[in-house]
């Protein structure tokens, strides 16, 4: 095997470097390839990750709806009222109200008003993002806000900035300002960056309809629950339901399934990457295929001199390996390239997961779409493929 | 009792086609002795190719024996045929002789390294071999970069590089002018002569077998004469020049 091994690599190097222009060519349709599935893998990440940014990364096990909202965060409303109700259910270790609205965030000059989310959330309980510079909110009812890192990048706003938001109330714009007391890391929320106001502060400045206006009752979208055992998930998902009045509880992962638009927009990038990868492995397999019936001579004398069919094979696999290999190196360096050139507001996040799975798909394309040339090869009869066929 | 390094007895060939069975080797046995060089002849269809292919190891008998050094090529599998052909045979083709992308140098050290022989002294010997054929200013030229005498003559010292008891040539001559065909064939009987193998060249030009010992005429799939000794052979070249 390792002499079989050892001329088969010798073979296929000698043919690739004397013929390198030709694989060079095929190299860089690989690495066209990988470029394209990482962008799309990547896309996919930016764009999930911007819907889900903040729901993934909380430090919570459940989340309350109300009855028949179908998971859906912003169709859910829930007063304060319900919280107490959730506290008192047993295994629950913290329960926080949290609400969720757009708003528009004024930048200073000319620049651009920027669109954010601004989620009310309860200081000091789950719900409220860690933050990464200058510290938590105080209370329920400051003026304070903590922003996330990708609406300080966008407004170039810093730690003890005051910030302008602009909501629509009744029929009228208003203007509050807040101190920023804290960045957090990336939070997005809805595909926009996100700012996070103590929850009776959201109440007060959100935006509201005319008849909400004068509302002395405090409603919020959904209860995040914190459990003392997620063991019991199952358990006190159930015993929720059964002791708050027309609610309905979703985990982390329903929730984020549930987003608007999420599941359909990762189905759809999923299919294009697995499309794009299906169309690589018709591409270099008919790149192989066409360098097969171009040997066939020459893979006929090499049968005819005593190369056994593995040499043969091996030189095939070596050759597609090595190729793809080199295409898919030089496509992730084309992106990393790239990635480096795109605005923060392109959704395009290179997740070393995603990517690294990516990657080794790319790699299988090249030995899968091989399988046919590689088959053909070893099929060849010397004494066809010489004319000595009577 | 001589003994042969190459030896047939009764081997037949039959294909079926569509108009029936088609006898393409019908009961040949031959011999060819070590350091004797052999010339294949005959009309077009007359069984030489179908011959050359089975004594190659590249194609089974229908029935018959092939004995090479002792050994029946005919009862053996496909991987036994195939280390026969890499250990045992030399092979010589018409044309696409060359891996193209290895030089002459590395196309006749590729029997070496099959054979799992590629050292030193084995490449000194594929220099030597390729210096002797005129071929000392062209060792790295790829087979892209030579004439077809000059790819021809890397074929041969590749055909004799790895010390094989049989060497067979498939119309060697086809694609050269006659100088260069004549250059080829003497250089190749020299070299059988020289190292003692046996040697079979299958041609349809008469002239070239001025170089050989025996002919074989084969006629319709039959053995039908040999040819021994240089009148007799001399008087097949002239009645073919008529």
């Amino acid at each position: 095997m390792r002499q079989t091994i050892s001329i088969a690599s010798y073979l296929a190097v000698k043919e690739v470097w004397r013929n390198r222009g030709r694989f060079l060519l095929v190299a860089l349709v690989i690495a066209l390839i990988t470029l394209l599935v990482l962008f799309i893998a990547a896309l996919g990440e930016g764009l999930g990750n911007g819907n889900r940014e903040y729901i993934s990364k909380l430090d919570a096990d459940l989340i309350v709806y109300q009855a028949k909202s179908d998971n859906l965060i912003a169709a859910s409303r829930l007063g304060r009222d319900r919280l107490a109700a959730v506290r008192r259910v047993d295994g629950i270790a913290d329960a926080a109200m949290l609400g969720t609205s757009n708003v528009t965030l004024i930048l200073p000059g000319d620049a651009e008003p920027l669109k954010v989310a601004m989620l009310g959330v309860e200081p000091g309980r789950t719900g409220e993002p860690m933050v990464v510079q200058g510290r938590q909110l105080s209370t329920d009812l400051a003026s304070e806000v903590i922003i996330d890192q990708n609406t300080a990048i966008r407004s170039n706003l810093l730690v003890n900035d005051t910030l302008t938001l602009r909501v629509t109330q009744g029929t009228r714009d208003e203007f509050f300002e807040l101190r920023i007391v804290g960045i957090t890391d990336g939070q997005q929320y809805g595909l926009q960056p996100s700012v996070f106001v103590p929850f009776f502060t959201w109440d007060r400045i959100r935006p509201k309809s005319e008849a909400e206006v004068n509302s002395l009752t405090s409603v919020g979208n959904v209860i995040l629950v914190k459990l003392h055992d997620p063991a019991q998930l199952e358990t006190v998902s159930q015993r929720l339901v059964a002791q708050v009045n027309n609610i309905e509880t979703a985990t982390l992962t329903k929730a984020i399934q549930a987003l608007p638009g999420y599941s359909a927009q990762q189905s759809t990038l999923n299919t294009q990457g697995g499309f794009t990868l299906f169309i690589g492995i018709l591409v270099i397999g008919g790149f192989f295929q066409i360098q097969i019936l171009q040997k066939v001579a020459q893979i006929g004398v090499l049968k005819a001199i005593g190369a056994a069919n593995p040499v043969v094979a091996f030189s095939s696999i070596i050759q597609i390996v090595v190729i793809t290999i080199i295409g898919v190196f030089i496509g992730a360096l084309l992106s990393f390239l790239f990635s480096l050139t795109f605005p923060p507001t392109v959704p395009i996040v290179f997740n070393g997961t995603t990517s690294a799975i990516a990657i080794i798909a790319l790699l299988l394309i090249g030995p899968l779409g091989g399988l046919v040339s590689i088959r053909y090869a070893v099929r060849i009869e010397p004494l066809k493929a010489l004319g000595l066929s009577s | 009792m001589t003994t042969y390094a190459l030896e047939t007895q009764s081997v037949v060939k039959t294909y079926q086609s569509d108009s029936g069975t088609i006898q393409a080797v019908d009961d040949v046995s031959l011999q060819v002795a070590a350091g004797e060089f052999v010339a294949l002849v005959g009309p077009s269809g007359s069984g030489k190719t179908t011959m050359l292919s089975i004594l190659a190891a590249l194609l089974q008998p229908t029935s018959g024996r092939i004995l090479l050094d002792g050994e029946d090529l005919a009862g053996m599998n496909d991987i036994e045929r195939v280390s026969m052909r890499r250990e045992k045979i030399g092979f010589t083709f018409q044309a696409n002789n060359l891996v193209p992308y290895l030089s002459a140098v590395e196309n006749v050290e590729l029997m070496l390294r099959l054979n799992n022989r590629l050292d030193k002294a084995g490449k000194l010997r594929a220099r030597e071999l390729l210096a002797r054929l005129g071929l000392a200013e062209r060792l790295h030229n790829l087979p892209g970069q030579m004439s077809g005498g000059q790819q021809q003559r890397v074929a041969i010292a590749r055909a004799l590089i790895h010390n094989p008891s049989l060497v067979l040539a498939d119309e060697p001559t086809a694609s050269l002018d006659t100088e260069r065909a004549y250059q080829v064939v003497e250089t190749f009987a020299g070299l059988i002569h020289e190292q003692g193998r046996a040697g079979i060249m299958v041609t349809h030009d008469l002239r070239m077998v001025e170089y050989v010992d025996r002919v074989l005429l084969m006629q319709d799939g039959k053995l039908v004469r040999i040819y021994t000794g240089h009148e007799e052979i001399v008087e097949l070249i002239q009645g073919s020049q008529h």
